[in-house]
């Protein structure tokens, strides 16, 4: 994964390199060509770049350079205007909005599921109340056989004697945010202690912090009685697949993340005009509880037609074709009137 | 016999020309700006890192360096964790290193092996030094933390009440960040002490062999001391690696604000703790305690690295006499 990662900061980085003197050059039908620049969260880096290569080869006139370096990089680079566009796991808030002057559409392209990933040997299908969840993360919880997980799990489920061991994200992590906006939604406890944010004060005894989704997917893939959160596709690798509890929603429904799990969570929220809606706690009996959209972050008006055009044409591909791709990457879709919706955000971009 | 001065060269020696002069000027002048420039470096780091921690040191004081809680939401921002576990990893792996380091030294130095095989082994140290850190990290994670978590259960089992053991092991924590530490920095322990080692004039050692000592008498009672001051500026030097190694350690300690003896307690130290706190870093407090980091962890390691060039200034001027 690193070393993926690593290659492609590297094609980025030769392709930037490259692509500075093409900017005024003309395309073979007669087209500006024109670059795009773009950094911001990792959360969705895996189907941005997908789409921003799937794009340049239907548009070989329009090239699109995106970096995952985290949603603060991003959000700091769009308002000082060193890129072109954004992109951050907790959308922008108002202050940051108003640093912009208002030159900002917060655009969810795509949403993805946090799951709970665990090590227990000969169990795969673990319950998780909302109080047991919140326990847990709050180091209330320390062993696997504590009453409070037994309660929620059928007995045949033998939960062993073995200390838990969170682990968490050292870095700052659009997947902790979305892990501590749900948990503050549903633990008053958590909501006053450790409230949401990138990084979180974990407590210290029986937690340890990694390094990236990576980090806790390998951590946890080998160490039993630990438990972790990444984002979906993480989880789901086909060369070490790892265990995902089963977690009560809203409803009080324990629901799998699935792709229709996630989809029915989001299917329940109407976005507001702004675009910017978190779902910490999503209604519905058949809603996965912790999904998150994510947001790019364009500009309401761009000082170069051409580079508006390009912008407005890309969006538009990646909220029709685009979605295609969502599923088979372990994201999920938007529901149609969210799409509808951005849709006719993308076709506000000036000029 | 009339003597044509003008047409026989007495000698090819003649003063310089001006351009020549000149030249020699402007070069002198380009060195001495290089030379001052590394320093105005210096300087300019200091004072610009310290500018920024102002906020902090004007707000906590030195309190900042003996309190233990690091907490964004309360806007608290307290150093101690940060500058034991520093202390406490680099300490650990200079003990490990250092015993390994002199060791595979003396084994090269002392000629103990045919030649090509010497050669081998100490291309193979030097190459250590050119692996990133990032690699170790990665290795660290992937193979050393699965391998350890069997020991270090064994180890906190059976050793609960030695304080070295006495937390549960929890994977990523400061045995397995030592670890490698301490094969990061062998290739400097190794290279400097055998530089050391090899400079005793083999005079010495042809006197005390001559004298009827061992080859391991000599070893120990001639070479080594005459050395010694050598191998510790070594040590020292590395000491110094090790305090700033960021990115393996980021990957292997498991970041948490602790002040344990514990090696199997996750720990953190205060180039991991910038690396992973600073690109999160929001209210002004919060950046200006980062850059305080940052001036204690460049001022450990400049003070153990003067110490380190003092010890080796020594040792090379002791032996100018031998």
């Amino acid at each position: 994964m690193r070393v993926a990662l690593a290659c492609l900061s590297m094609i980025t980085l030769l392709t930037l390199i490259g692509c500075n003197k093409s900017v005024n050059n003309t395309g073979k039908d007669g087209q500006q060509a024109v670059t795009l620049q773009g950094v911001g969260a990792t959360f969705p880096a895996p189907i941005y770049t997908r789409w921003f290569a799937e794009y340049n080869k239907l548009n070989p006139t329009i090239k699109i350079n995106y970096q995952g370096q985290g949603s603060s990089a991003g959000i700091k680079n769009f308002m000082e205007g060193l890129v072109d566009f954004g992109a951050s796991d907790s959308a922008m808030t108002d202050d940051q909005i108003a640093k912009a002057k208002g030159n900002v559409l917060m655009l969810p392209l795509t949403a993805g599921s946090v799951v709970i990933v665990y090590r227990l040997p000969g169990i795969d299908n673990l319950k998780l109340s909302r109080e047991a969840l919140a326990a847990i993360f709050l180091g209330k919880i320390r062993k696997w056989n504590d009453p409070r997980i037994a309660a929620c799990n059928d007995s045949s489920v033998r939960l062993p004697d073995l200390d838990i061991l969170v682990v968490h994200r050292a870095d700052g992590s659009g997947t902790t945010y979305a892990l501590s906006a749900h948990l503050s939604a549903i633990s008053e406890e958590w909501k006053k202690d450790k409230g949401v944010g990138q990084k979180i004060d974990w407590p210290t005894e029986g937690f340890v912090g990694v390094n990236g989704n990576d980090g806790i997917a390998t951590r946890v893939g080998v160490k039993d009685g630990a438990i972790g959160y990444v984002e979906y596709s993480f989880a789901h690798k086909k060369d070490a697949p790892l265990s995902t509890a089963i977690l009560q929603n809203k409803a009080g429904e324990y629901v799998r993340a699935t792709v229709a799990s996630g989809t029915a969570a989001l299917a329940n929220t109407q976005l507001p005009e702004n675009l910017r809606a978190f779902i910490p706690d999503p209604e519905g009996k058949d809603s996965y509880p912790i999904v998150t959209y994510t947001w790019l972050l364009a500009r309401k008006e761009y000082p170069n037609a051409a580079k508006a055009k390009a912008m407005r044409d890309m969006l538009t591909w990646v909220l029709t074709e685009g979605q295609a791709l969502s599923e088979e990457l372990g994201y999920l879709p938007l529901p149609e009137t969210a799409r509808q919706q951005v849709l006719a955000a993308v076709n506000t971009i000036k000029p | 016999m009339t003597h044509q001065p003008s047409d026989l060269p007495v000698t090819i020696a003649r003063a310089p020309s001006l351009g020549e002069r000149l030249g020699d000027r402007a070069f002198r002048g380009l060195t001495l700006a290089c030379a001052l420039g590394v320093l105005l470096l210096l300087v300019g780091l200091v004072v610009v890192i310290g500018r920024q921690a102002q906020p902090a040191i004007e707000r906590f004081g030195v309190a900042q360096l003996t309190s233990d809680t690091w907490s964004t939401n309360q806007d608290v921002y307290g150093l101690r964790p940060q500058i034991w576990g520093t202390l406490y990893s680099s300490v650990l792996a200079m003990l490990l290193a250092s015993v390994l380091g002199v060791s595979a030294a003396i084994l090269l130095a002392e000629h103990f092996l045919p030649a090509p095989i010497e050669r081998l082994i100490k291309t193979t140290v030097e190459l250590l030094a050119a692996i990133p850190s990032v690699v170790y990290g990665l290795w660290g994670f992937t193979v050393l933390i699965p391998l350890l978590d069997g020991p270090a259960s064994w180890l906190h089992r059976n050793g609960a009440s030695i304080p070295l053991f006495s937390t549960p092991p929890q994977g990523p924590g400061m045995l397995p960040a030592v670890l490698v530490l301490t094969i990061m920095v062998l290739p400097t322990i190794t290279a400097i002490a055998r530089d050391a080692l090899a400079a005793v004039p083999e005079r010495l050692r042809e006197a005390s062999l001559g004298l009827g000592a061992t080859r391991w008498q000599t070893i120990r009672k001639v070479v080594l001391p005459t050395a010694l001051t050598g191998i510790f500026g070594a040590i020292v030097l590395a000491f110094g690696r090790a305090l700033g190694e960021t990115m393996a350690v980021v990957i292997l300690i498991g970041n948490k604000s602790t002040v344990t003896l514990s090696i199997l307690s996750p720990a953190t130290t205060l180039a991991s703790f910038m690396a992973t706190d600073f690109k999160e870093a929001d209210s002004p407090l919060h950046i200006a305690s980062i850059m305080v980091a940052a001036l204690v962890l460049l001022l450990i390691t400049l003070l153990v690295n003067i110490v380190g060039s003092l010890l080796v200034w020594r040792a090379s001027r002791n032996l100018r006499g031998l």
